[in-house]
């Protein structure tokens, strides 16, 4: 983290600081632990939480009547036999991207404006992976044995088809949820111990510490642990290319239109950290206002995000030209009838509202003003979430509702079931997301505690 | 009470680089076995309290390269051993389709090598050091900067280390006890 400050380049004196002026070691430490030990719970995180656990149950009510009945509850059919398991699927691990790519990315490009958004960017991607895991799992037709789909001698003598993606699936989701988690638990150990300096509370500083294990700030202890974040970043990078590829190939492996096309790699790695970024700006600019941290999540971060936001969704776009050019390209009835189908046929209002949201919307955060306006920031970034997910579900049900042979043709509409168990994996995240703010800095204080010391030492604007 | 034995002189700082300056003089002094506790890291500052290279690279080549290897034969074996299956006479070391998981297993691998080699090399958990009974110390978690140098240093003297320690402009020299 120090190499990482130190080579912060000269800003212009136009873009806005990475941190707020006047801070110290000591004002940033308590700024963001008082909101654990010392600040009441607000009325605010209490009408969220409840709201969210609401939802949460919402979740377990869905889960239980779909073990007892079956996917039958859900509005999958023939041919459309997925549904919103797998947008759900797709669109939650799209979004978990996001915190992998400030977390690790941006730690290798030296990027210090990373520093007060990774701890609850990487955050939510761990709840956005455990909410996207939920979904392999239930939406089988037997969830009982979904261990089958692990590696394990079994007394039928057969094993997992390691040639799918669906078993690749279990392997990059896996670990890419190992990772993040210890990449976000190391990530906190320094803090965690300033939690348990600070705590006032016996329970407090017993179980905070018991999480810190005893880190003391040893300077031996430091050079490892750098070494060791810097060795994660390296590898969480190329794991969170491949996760997203490896999801991808969930479709391009497949032969009907729309989905057997080699553009879905970088396509949906692309539109993953698009989205990701988008529900990083969802979640940042009601937390610096609530918590009143504008000094350390600036203008600088938002707009940054925003002009990721930018280049990200102009690789999307460039994604569906390709699409539509490539479907006329092969001269191939059956691509150019898919393409066409999906701008004119029965699911055109949702293929055009993709289009909108994702391609039209955000061009605006070409101009400086709406970059700099938080009201519109937070807008653009809930229109690019409802417009991934509308991405996903037109890739999954318009290519499978009409395919090769017109007999075969169908349509796809979502049950209540389906509506409420995408809504009750927004409470699992949001519940996850609430206790966080709560009871772990959501700030992380020893790398703000570097941007102050490279201030300091040089004398500038970090 | 009984007193317990002495661990070391510790002398509290309030920046990094008077931390820094202050190690480099120990060093110079002669002292060898000591630490320095501070809030977030200081480049520099391993080397200066006498720290030499790390191992953990090499551990988390050792934990990727298994796991590429053990992710390798996992596939290979029910493939090519095991339960073979003829499709289409293609062959069962289809090793291009085990290149994803294999990959994986290889970033999983390092990767718990790299957070368990660091903490192990680290000696965490360890819930009890004596510097925690220094009263003062909670702040080297948050804006204070800490020099310990170890009663089983060769050069360690209680007197005369105090006095060279409250030279190096320390704003508080105290006692560890064991």
């Amino acid at each position: 983290m120090d190499e990482l400050s130190r080579n912060s380049t000269q800003r212009t004196d136009t873009s806005p600081p990475v941190i707020g002026p006047g801070h110290s070691y000591g004002s940033v430490t308590d700024k963001i632990s008082a909101i654990v030990l010392t600040q009441p719970t607000s009325k605010g995180w209490w009408f969220g939480f409840l709201v969210s656990f609401s939802l949460l149950m919402v979740l377990m009510a869905s889960i239980t009547y779909l073990l007892l009945n079956g996917t039958g509850i859900w509005g999958i059919n023939v041919p459309v036999g997925w549904g919103f398991a797998i947008i759900n699927f797709v669109w939650w691990i799209g979004i978990g991207h996001a915190g992998t790519l400030i977390s690790a990315i941006l730690l290798l490009l030296r990027q210090t404006w990373r520093t007060s958004i990774n701890r609850f960017a990487e955050a939510m991607t761990i709840f956005a992976v455990s909410c996207a895991g939920i979904f392999p799992l239930i939406h089988v037709g037997r969830p009982w044995l979904a261990y089958w789909l692990l590696p394990y001698p079994d007394t039928m003598g057969v094993w997992p088809q390691f040639r799918s993606p669906l078993v690749w699936d279990v392997f990059a989701v896996s670990t890419y949820a190992t990772v993040s988690l210890l990449f976000w638990f190391v990530g906190l150990i320094p803090d965690l111990a300033t939690l348990r300096d600070r705590a006032r509370h016996r329970a407090a500083k017993i179980i905070y510490g018991i999480l810190a294990m005893g880190w003391r700030g040893s300077a031996v202890h430091w050079h490892r642990y750098e070494l060791a974040s810097l060795l994660l970043a390296g590898l969480a990078t190329p794991l969170v290319v491949s996760v997203h590829t490896v999801v991808s190939f969930d479709f391009a492996v497949g032969v009907i239109p729309g989905w057997h096309t080699t553009i879905f790699p970088p396509y949906f790695v692309a539109g993953a950290i698009y989205s990701g970024f988008a529900m990083v700006m969802t979640l940042a600019i009601p937390i610096r206002a609530f918590y009143k941290l504008e000094d350390f999540i600036t203008m600088r971060h938002l707009e940054n995000m925003a002009k990721i936001m930018l280049a990200t969704g102009l690789i999307v776009a460039y994604g569906y030209t390709m699409e539509v050019f490539m479907a006329f390209y092969t001269g191939h009835a059956f691509d150019k009838y898919m393409i066409l189908n999906r701008f004119t046929g029965p699911y055109a209002p949702v293929c055009w509202a993709l289009i909108l949201c994702n391609v039209i919307i955000p061009q605006s955060l070409w101009f400086r003003r709406v970059r700099a306006s938080v009201p519109a920031l937070f807008l653009i970034s809930l229109i690019v979430n409802i417009g991934m997910w509308l991405e996903r579900f037109v890739i999954v049900v318009t290519s499978l509702h009409r395919d090769f042979i017109p007999s075969s043709w169908g349509m796809y509409s979502p049950t209540r079931w389906d509506i409420a168990t995408y809504l009750g994996t927004i409470g699992l995240f949001l519940t996850m997301f609430y206790l966080f703010i709560r009871f772990l800095p959501m700030i992380s204080i020893f790398e703000m505690r570097g941007l102050v010391a490279t201030r300091g030492k040089t004398g500038e604007q970090v | 009470m009984k007193k317990r034995p002495l661990y070391g002189l510790i002398a509290e700082f309030e920046n990094p680089d008077e931390l820094l300056a202050a190690a480099h003089r120990a060093r110079a002094e002669g002292y060898r076995r000591m630490d320095a506790f501070t809030p977030l890291p200081v480049e520099g500052l391993a080397e200066a309290v006498g720290f030499e290279k790390t191992r953990l690279p090499l551990v988390v080549l050792l934990g990727g390269l298994c796991g590429c290897v053990g992710g390798f034969l996992l596939q290979y074996y029910p493939s090519v051993i095991d339960y073979p299956l003829n499709i289409a006479g293609k062959p069962f070391n289809s090793w291009p389709a085990f290149v994803p998981v294999t990959f994986e297993m290889t970033i999983l691998g390092a990767a718990l090598s790299a957070v368990f080699g660091m903490l192990a090399m680290n000696g965490l958990p360890k819930p009890y050091h004596p510097v925690f009974n220094v009263p003062r110390f909670e702040l080297a978690s948050r804006n204070r900067f800490f020099l310990c140098i170890k009663a089983h240093d060769p050069k360690f003297d209680p007197a005369r280390t105090r006095d060279f320690l409250a030279g190096l402009r320390a704003r508080e020299v105290s006692e560890v006890e064991a």
